[in-house]
């Protein structure tokens, strides 16, 4: 039910955003730098409001995406809600989930954490990913999610 | 080293088919039109001092090598029919060993292509449903009679033991004197290649035109020259009044309709010669085509969805277009499987009767999405326009008035859009209409979804509307713009209707 309260994220995740956007916004500022070097524009136009930019969404955004994501696993179903701007609440029943994944990006793995993706038959939503769960509790959660498919199995 | 000893003798046990040998000249000459710039470059390059092009030494030459490529690829290129397998093997560096199991195969499409056909050869398509872009086997080229072979044989032992009756009857050749459920006859075929005039002819002459003018001996855009032509035939350009302009535009306008309803005609004829779907025991057989003749298969039980579409000129002659949603791909540029392009309502719906989705109930309630998205659009282009007016207006001092049309034809547009776009939710099936100009209806069982998401954009977060998707084995169904508390509800009503029917039982493959 989509009632049921949430389970947020672990808050290590929460570095692990920051950090790689601060590697995307290093390409960024590379970007807005060889702009500056160029001199297209009066100095400092391009790299200021660039860096500024970058500051504030490196400092304040991966907190609040923190804070907007949250996941249930009861009645059968994943239910993974996201995002304040662009909400998005997707439920994926157990019985339609065809193969589970558990992967650790590099930075994840620093951090103990893991992304559960979850495959259905469909093209639209075919893999729906959970990042930001401790890897312990990704597995946890495959193998419940297993157990749950192979005792209803037909 | 040891071990792959035994490996290599029992595979060497199991003698693998051939492709057939000719298919290597299908395959070279297909293939041709990839190696113009090569050939083209090379005739260029090597010109000889005098300015002689060795045009047809180089073309042997190049068809000579790639030809000696697809042989050799040829070689190493073999096909096995297992108990429970296709067992495809191929390359000589990057050996590829594959194996499909006949489960995962859908079923068995035959192509033929009309150099192929000549030669007697056809190309055959496993379809393993995997999702768009899959990369799915297939075996060129064959002999048509060996890929009727391969059919029967892996219907025969996919169905196994279960349903030998079935297997056979299947493709039984009395079926093709019963009559077909739906077929498109000559007559038909016309109308249809009247509704589909098409000018993309006049913009892929146009753009000919452009890139290749320098292969012809005079020079296409030089005006003056026309007219230069002109004038040597005793017209001068004074004499080119209006009424003569007139009627050289009126003579352009007529030149390109006949050019656009003949070349619409044209390619209809030749994607949909001898239309013909036929009632199997497991599903539908469609066969199609002139040039490239293709026969592909669908079962009942793998149709996830249905869509109804239809154009604002046919749907005043009553024409409409039936498409099944599945995990079968039917070529790359089309995801779904079309079951009658261009057919009455009356005959969809003898069509949808064969299969389990129902058709739209005459009782059923269509709920209308609210004004607000469309209204929300038709401000932001407005308000740009407005804007454009004031800047023009007091940079430059034009007030340009005609600027004002943009907003008004807008607003008749997504007037269009908001009456069409509507949903109704039954206690089985979804349904969804949408589109202005291509209008179309989605109808799909709600056993089939396969997830849910409810996702909502700032401007919907405004007004508390929400878009809500369904997720299917192939495609989606959308409900597009309704309160987000009554997305919340369908959401929760569907996934309880779902949640307890596992995946294994609904029949998505076979």
């Amino acid at each position: 039910m989509s009632t049921e309260p949430l389970t947020p994220l672990d808050p290590a995740y929460v570095p692990v955003l920051r950090i790689s956007l601060l590697m995307f916004g290093g390409l960024i500022a590379a970007g807005a730098a060889v702009i500056e070097v160029l001199r297209f524009l009066p100095m400092g136009l391009v790299i200021l409001p660039v860096l500024a930019a970058l500051a504030y969404i490196i400092w304040f955004v991966p907190a609040r995406r923190y804070r907007r994501w949250g996941y249930d696993n009861s009645n059968g179903r994943l239910r993974i809600v996201q995002g304040y701007l662009f909400y998005s609440d997707t439920i994926v029943p157990f019985g339609r989930i065809q193969h589970i994944d558990v992967d650790q990006g590099p930075i994840e793995r620093q951090y103990g954490l893991a992304t559960l993706s979850v495959h259905t038959a469909g093209n639209h939503n075919d893999t729906v990913s959970l990042p930001g769960l401790r890897h312990t509790d990704a597995l946890e959660l495959r193998e419940m999610i297993r157990a749950h498919i192979q005792s209803h199995r037909g | 080293m040891t071990e792959a000893a035994p490996l290599e003798a029992a595979e060497q046990l199991v003698a693998g088919k051939k492709l057939h040998p000719l298919g290597l000249l299908v395959g070279c000459v297909k293939g041709l039109p990839g190696l113009i710039f090569p050939i083209l470059a090379l005739t260029f390059g090597t010109r000889s001092a005098s300015g002689d092009y060795n045009f047809i030494l180089i073309l042997l030459a190049v068809l000579l090598i790639s030809l000696g490529f697809r042989w050799v690829s040829w070689l190493r290129f073999s096909y096995y029919l297992g108990p429970d397998d296709i067992r495809i093997e191929s390359g000589w560096i990057d050996r590829n060993a594959r194996s499909i199991p006949y489960d995962r195969i859908q079923d068995i499409g035959i192509e033929e292509e009309p150099l192929a056909r000549i030669l007697g050869l056809a190309t055959v398509r496993f379809d393993t449903g995997g999702g768009s872009g899959d990369d799915d086997a297939s075996l060129s080229y064959v002999t048509a009679q060996e890929a009727q072979a391969l059919r029967e044989t892996i219907r025969e032992r996919k169905s196994g033991s279960a349903d030998p009756a079935g297997a056979t009857a299947e493709d039984a050749p009395q079926l093709d004197n019963a009559a077909p459920l739906f077929a498109m006859d000559n007559r038909r075929l016309l109308t249809f290649g009247l509704y589909s005039f098409s000018l993309i002819i006049v913009a892929i002459l146009g753009g000919a035109a452009q890139q290749l003018d320098f292969l012809l001996p005079f020079d296409l855009w030089d005006v003056k020259a026309w007219i230069g032509l002109v004038e040597d035939r005793g017209v001068s350009i004074e004499t080119f009044d209006l009424s003569a302009r007139i009627t050289v535009g009126v003579v352009a306008i007529i030149g390109l309709l006949i050019l656009g309803v003949a070349s619409g005609i044209l390619a209809t004829y030749l994607r949909e010669y001898g239309f013909r779907l036929d009632r199997t025991p497991k599903g539908f057989r469609r066969r199609r085509g002139l040039l490239t003749k293709t026969d592909i298969a669908m079962p009942v039980g793998q149709i996830q969805a249905a869509i109804i579409s239809t154009g604002p000129l046919r749907k005043r002659g009553g024409w409409h277009g039936l498409k099944f949603v599945s995990l079968a791909q039917e070529s790359d540029k089309e995801t779904d499987f079309v079951a009658a392009p261009f057919a009455s309502m009356e005959e969809i719906a003898v069509i949808l009767s064969e299969t389990t989705i129902k058709q739209a109930g005459e009782g059923l309630d269509f709920e209308r999405s609210p004004v607000g998205p469309w209204l929300d659009r038709w401000i932001v282009i407005a308000a740009l326009v407005a804007v454009a007016i004031a800047g023009l207006w007091f940079a430059l001092n034009i007030f340009a008035w005609w600027l004002l049309s943009i907003p008004a034809g807008l607003a008749a547009v997504l007037r269009f859009q908001w009456q069409r776009d509507m949903h109704a939710i039954d206690a089985e099936q979804l349904y969804a209409r949408h589109g202005w100009w291509r209008e179309q209806l989605d109808l799909a069982r709600q056993i089939n979804v396969q997830s849910v998401t409810i996702s909502q954009g700032p401007i919907g977060r405004m007004r508390g509307l929400a878009r809500l998707e369904f997720g299917l084995a192939g495609g989606y169904l959308a409900f597009r713009h309704l309160p987000i508390e009554q997305a919340k509800l369908i959401s929760d009503t569907v996934m309880e209707l779902v949640t307890p029917v596992d995946f294994s039982q609904l029949n998505v493959r076979p």
